[in-house]
């Protein structure tokens, strides 16, 4: 490497570069953190119910087969905008119970087709199920996904 | 093996060669259920599977990073571990932690409980108790090694090491920030995942090669530890702002589909610059070290990183892409090949390289190392190669033609079968490897000058 640069040269552009990339990066999410509660999604509709459905999300590891907003594994559907193909942007109750009913007639016993477990959930951990699906399909997400397949 | 405590590496590499023959059983029977949906779906449904897969992975690139730790900071500290007994107690909590884990998720004795049941989300699944154990067995570590590098010599590679390290354990301390603001919790979620593997991570990687390649090629350490700095630089420069690449559609504002596109893009040159400095240095050195397996896992950790994690991020990272392909099959064929070729690869490398020294041999089952490398990296490249082509039929039959997922899904069969035969091919590379290093010590090579002796 050239002569011009020595190594104490290189470690305070190191040091001095990191800390000054990551001094933005701490400001930006600061901004984004106070976008995300004033503008993007709902922070007043977050009721106890969608933050009880949100642990009960968690607490199955549904992550793991399914992708939410597009993260996760990749073996299950889109959730992020599940409550939208039942259509709870026109019929938010209806949206519910559909889901309400896939989720207690799970798992399918189709051979050859992917199988998603019975998780025995009790009707209120349905409703804040569906109360948190309903509330995550939304935030505003840059309009992603692309359309209603997900 | 100049120093006595440099063997505490031996017994973490041991329970990462384990965790990692677990990992690759897991992604071959997730690989499995793929194709075959019923097998195991009541029993052990694919969620379980992929959270060992995922988590073995993790832990044990972790323990193999510590082993790295423990055996590179006494040789160029000059000095012995400040206190072994503290490293070993540290093995035994995450050996605890690692089996508390794994029976969680296969169990779930305690559904949902606060403190002993799994936390599901994803990849920080760990029951809270087992992550207090981590940072627990964290501070240990960073103790051990921060007075064992203070009291000693100071060199670049254990200043960026210790750095990487230490990184490690703050950011990890965000895994137990969980709002329930979902687009609050993704935001701080990526603070772990992000900054530690396109972040601290490289750190760590990059100072490991560093050492490795003062060792296995002798070229001056001014020249090597400069180079360091700058590929270091580079990797938080575009690294840090890259973070914004996971913003794009998650609720943050929309200038992050800018800074994410911009600053990702650049996340290239780290990787670049590694295969530059290894080939580079190999060119340059002198010295004709006979460990030629460390040599071929290091050159092929920066060329296949260079790859999977550059060039196949590359490809998905530009926002007005990523559009499509965000949540795809391309996401799942980047994180093989950028995993296996930056982190997989050079635990090997590292780990290759140090235990003929540990065991005071000469390099020894070599040929057999270096085909373990060409059997698992050709199968890694095959299974990148159809995940990729899986991906980009999704892409346009979901994204761009809104085809329903399960129809999609039954397309790409054909694929999938092709994956699930290359993770068949990985495993027998894995076996190789064990044996490798493991099995009885054939095909042993006379040094042609000492292999203990000193780089400087």
């Amino acid at each position: 490497m050239s002569e011009m640069l020595t190594k104490s040269a290189a470690r305070n552009i190191f040091y001095g570069g990191s800390a000054f990339f990551f001094a933005i990066f701490v400001g930006l999410v600061a901004h984004t953190h106070g976008y995300i509660l004033s503008t993007s999604t709902d922070a007043k509709g977050l009721t106890d119910s969608v933050a009880r459905g949100k642990h009960v999300w968690e607490k199955h590891a549904c992550i793991n087969c399914h992708t939410l907003i597009g993260e996760g594994a990749y073996y299950a559907p889109e959730v992020g905008n599940v409550m939208i193909r039942y259509g709870a942007d026109t019929d938010p109750k209806g949206a519910a119970e559909a889901l309400k009913a896939w989720m207690k007639a799970q798992p399918s016993g189709i051979p050859g087709r992917r199988q998603m477990p019975q998780f025995n959930l009790s009707e209120k951990e349905l409703d804040d199920l569906a109360a948190f699906l309903e509330w995550t399909s939304r935030i505003k997400t840059n309009n992603w996904p692309p359309n209603k397949a997900g | 093996m100049k120093y006595q405590s440099q063997a505490i590496a031996k017994w973490y590499w041991f329970v990462a060669m384990a965790l990692f023959a677990v990992q690759v059983l897991g992604g071959l029977l997730a690989g499995f259920i793929y194709v075959q949906p019923n097998f195991l779906s009541e029993l052990m449904p694919f969620n379980i599977v992929r959270m060992l897969h995922s988590n073995a992975l993790i832990v044990w690139l972790l323990l193999g990073f510590f082993g790295a730790a423990y055996y590179i900071i006494p040789e160029e500290s000059e000095r012995e571990i400040h206190s072994p007994t503290i490293a070993y107690l540290q093995l035994i909590l995450l050996v605890a932690g690692t089996l508390g884990a794994v029976l969680t998720y296969i169990f779930d004795f305690f559904p949902g409980h606060w403190l002993l049941g799994k936390q599901g989300r994803e990849f920080l699944e760990q029951p809270l108790w087992v992550k207090l154990g981590i940072i627990v067995a964290a501070l240990m570590f960073l103790y051990n090694v921060s007075i064992t590098v203070l009291a000693g010599r100071k060199t670049a590679i254990t200043n960026v090491l210790l750095l990487g390290l230490w990184g490690i354990a703050v950011f990890f301390l965000f895994a137990l920030y969980n709002p329930n603001n979902l687009a609050l919790d993704k935001v701080y979620w990526w603070w772990v995942v992000h900054l530690w593997v396109e972040g601290v991570w490289e750190l760590v990687m990059a100072s490991v090669l560093a050492f490795i390649m003062l060792k296995l090629t002798g070229v001056d350490r001014e020249v090597i530890e400069k180079w360091l700095y700058v590929i270091v630089a580079t990797s938080l420069f575009t690294g840090v702002l890259g973070t914004g690449h996971h913003y794009y559609w998650i609720g943050a504002p929309a200038y992050w589909t800018w800074i994410g596109s911009i600053f990702s893009s650049l996340e290239v040159i780290p990787f670049f610059g590694m295969v530059v400095f290894t080939f580079m240095m190999v060119w340059k050195g002198r010295r004709n070290h006979p460990n030629r397996a460390a040599l071929l896992w290091s050159l092929g950790c920066s060329v296949l990183a260079f790859f999977g994690a550059g060039v196949w991020g590359f490809l998905h990272t530009l926002h007005s892409i990523n559009y499509y392909t965000h949540g795809t099959q391309v996401t799942a064929a980047h994180g093989h090949l950028a995993f296996f070729g930056a982190y997989v690869a050079l635990n090997i490398a590292i780990m290759t390289y140090a235990f003929p020294q540990i065991f005071k041999a000469n390099p020894y089952n070599q040929v057999l190392n270096m085909a373990s490398f060409w059997v698992m990296s050709s199968a890694m490249a095959f299974m990148t190669f159809v995940l990729t082509f899986a991906g980009a039929v999704q892409t346009h039959l979901q994204r761009v033609l809104g085809m329903n997922y399960m129809e999609v899904q039954e397309q790409l069969s054909l694929f999938y079968w092709m994956r699930f035969g290359s993770g068949v091919v990985l495993i027998i590379g894995v076996l190789m490897w064990l044996y490798a290093m493991l099995g009885p010590r054939r095909e042993v090579e006379i040094a042609p000058e000492s292999v203990y002796s000193p780089a400087e």
